[in-house]
């Protein structure tokens, strides 16, 4: 799913002065005539026939899933209704249960690291493709692409070991005495917290977003670029005018994708975020996520109820991937219509 | 070229009838999941068994109770395994009559963070209770320092640290808070994930502990084997008799052995807070799951046969590992009930 959002940004965007190359190619094999057309004939279309196969098989393991999460999670919806997703009782004992503040706390984390990873990235994939020398960019566009492959469980490991000691004794204390009249910086300063989770999730997608914003800047037209410069812009004014406008639906993208990673994390931040379901303004406060709580109750779930409740979390979890992944679409679609260039 | 073929076909039913043979007098394989909390002994138990009968193999999922009690209710495994045992209702559910047999103890320990107190911090089964509810909320508080003479207390803010994932030590320790503090089975409950009124969760034992040893002021609750080979501090906890008892495997099975007079014939018993000088009050069974009347007759005899070694050798191997063996009346009780296995 998500990776198909970077594939259609990339031949809708940029691969596109290749595409009608290719056809033009293709075309005539499909209409040769002669004793051999009627083999290559059922080749193309035995071809065909798989490829829509392959391509239906993935519509199909999201209808299977979708249906078999749903009809899982039916004895919570029935007995919770729409209560299910604004109640923030969670008590396992009790057999009630309320999602918010798992809601919350995925929204919350993930756009918040979202926030501030996009900037970086940007930053990082600019230096990397014009303004770092050929032989630094050539060692660190690997290194960046090597962080994207680290096992989520060793950036919770870290987070978990050194993060949140560090935050609780400096960064935190340090927040919360000059800042602590907001409401976001109030509290006692524990380490783990979502301010923790904001960050170690922010440390996670800034290696994706980093190096696809990288190939999308990388896709820039040369020619391009010296136009700018042949009017006598600055290098930052031809960053500014020529590369970002030109890359924009892709760098949109390239962020859309961090944020499916950071929505779906599961291990490091249950790691960091200190596990508890309340819904506070405050980033000192410790907070939950959704896909905390189905690793962390999931195993033990005695009661069908529980489980249950626990797959509608997977559910809501699965709609909220789906929504994300189509506002990008039409995020991405809106702004290549408007910029011409891109398009 | 027929009597080629028939060659073939008979030399493809003697090999047939070979593999047939071959797997007939090859090991049983018995399946069984459930507990995480006593899969190194299990294992343990499983590799030594295997030397004195080579003719038996397990296979042990540790996946956690709830998923033993599911896979042995769909019957999905020969046995589960679980740290809870089944409600009355779970029990009328199951397919056909469940035994629970115990095989060893598992106790839960109290430990903390606080610079300047090594191990010992006494605490009585109240404000444990009340810590955990939030009522008292600074490591000065005069109930704490009452049991504590002589202890200097910091006037910090207590951090409560649980078990974020369901477990059975959780459900032991809630247990035991329930079974001290009627708010608190009012109010919260028992269970393997319960509605915490504060703190902050830590995944697994080893997330507890991580989250006790990085910060200050903090306490939490771990396995007695995980407190031991970590070398966590660990609190004194104030028994039904009033005494303050070190967490021990001695203190552990003397909890057992002062609950033997009112051990029920299915096992079933809670062993927080039991009577006796010496019982550590956070005490827990862990039991097998198996079905009285067993469909493979072969299988039941083997299970049989590994639960009698088990209850003699397998006991002398649990205190190596930090579990808590059964204590010997209780042993003799369990024999018996094995032997109702058909």
């Amino acid at each position: 799913m998500q990776t198909n959002v970077h594939t259609e940004v990339e031949a809708s965007g940029l691969g596109l002065d290749s595409y009608p190359q290719t056809e033009t190619t293709l075309q005539p094999v499909t209409k040769t005539t002669g004793p051999e057309a009627g083999k290559r004939l059922n080749g193309d279309a035995l071809f065909r026939y798989l490829t829509t196969f392959f391509a239906l098989s993935i519509l199909a393991i999201l209808a299977l899933m979708l249906v078999e999460m749903t009809s899982e999670s039916l004895p919570a919806i029935r007995k919770f209704g729409w209560q299910f997703v604004t109640g923030s009782n969670w008590d396992a004992v009790q057999g009630d249960f309320g999602a918010l503040p798992y809601l919350w706390g995925s929204v919350i984390s993930s756009v918040l690291a979202l926030l501030l990873a996009t900037p970086l990235s940007i930053g990082a994939a600019l230096f990397i493709t014009e303004i770092a020398p050929k032989s630094l960019s050539g060692m660190i566009a690997p290194l960046i692409e090597l962080l994207a492959a680290i096992p989520s469980v060793i950036y919770g490991l870290w987070g978990v070991l050194v993060m949140a000691p560090w935050l609780q004794s400096t960064v935190e204390p340090f927040l919360s005495e000059r800042f602590g009249f907001l409401p976001f910086f109030a509290g006692a300063p524990y380490g783990v917290s979502m301010l923790a989770a904001v960050f170690i999730l922010m440390i996670m997608v800034v290696p994706i977003i980093t190096s696809i914003t990288k190939e999308v800047l990388l896709a820039v037209p040369q020619s391009q670029k010296e136009a700018a410069i042949a009017l006598g812009a600055t290098r930052w004014e031809m960053i500014k005018m020529s590369i970002l406008p030109y890359g924009r639906s892709g760098i949109l993208g390239a962020a859309i994708l961090g944020l499916g990673r950071a929505v779906g994390e599961t291990m490091a931040v249950t790691m960091v975020i200190g596990n508890a379901p309340k819904i506070s303004l405050s980033l000192l406060s410790p907070a939950y996520t959704m896909p905390s709580v189905i690793a962390n109750e999931f195993a033990e779930a005695t009661s069908k109820l529980h489980s249950s409740a626990l797959m509608e979390i997977g559910l809501i979890l699965l709609v909220v991937t789906l929504v994300i992944n189509a506002l990008a679409r039409l995020l991405i679609w809106s702004v290549s219509r408007d910029s011409g260039g891109a398009a | 070229m027929f009597q080629r073929i028939r060659k073939g076909i008979v030399a493809v039913a003697a090999l047939a009838a070979f593999v047939a043979a071959g797997t007939a007098h090859a090991e049983t394989l018995i399946n069984g999941a459930g507990a995480t909390f006593p899969y190194p002994l299990y294992s343990k138990w499983f590799a030594e068994y295997a030397k004195i009968d080579p003719g038996v193999k397990f296979n042990y999922q540790s996946i956690g109770s709830g998923g033993g009690i599911k896979q042995i209710s769909a019957q999905t495994v020969d046995f589960g395994a679980s740290d809870k045992f089944l409600s009355d209702q779970e029990l009328t559910a199951a397919p056909a009559k469940l035994l629970h047999i115990p095989t060893v103890m598992g106790a839960v320990v109290v430990t903390y963070n606080l610079p300047g107190v090594a191990k010992g911090l006494k605490l009585s089964s109240e404000v444990l209770a009340d810590v955990y509810e939030g009522k008292i909320a600074s490591w000065n508080d005069a109930r704490i320092a009452k049991d504590n003479a002589g202890q200097k207390l910091p006037a910090k803010p207590i951090i409560v640290v649980h078990r974020s994932d369901g477990s059975g030590t959780t459900s032991i320790f809630t247990d035991y808070l329930s079974s001290v503090s009627p708010t608190w089975a009012q109010s919260i409950g028992k269970g393997t994930s319960v509605k915490w009124p504060v703190g902050l969760g830590g995944k697994g034992n080893e997330g507890v502990a991580g989250q006790i040893k990085t910060t200050p002021y903090t306490i939490g609750y771990v396995e007695l084997a995980y407190a031991f080979e970590n070398k966590l501090p660990y609190a004194f906890l104030k028994n039904r008799e009033g005494h303050f008892v070190e967490p021990s495997i001695a203190s552990t099975t003397a909890a057992a052995a002062g609950a033997a007079k009112q051990m029920p014939a299915d096992y079933r018993i809670s062993l927080v807070n039991q009577p006796g000088k010496n019982a550590y009050p956070i005490v827990g069974f862990t039991w097998l799951l198996i079905y009285q009347d067993q469909k493979d007759k072969a299988k039941a005899k083997k299970l049989v046969e590994f639960l009698n070694w088990e209850l003699k050798q397998g006991q002398k191997m649990a205190g190596k590992l930090l579990y808590a063996p059964l204590p010997a009346n209780v042993a003799k009780m369990v024999e018996k009930t094995v032997k109702s296995i058909r």
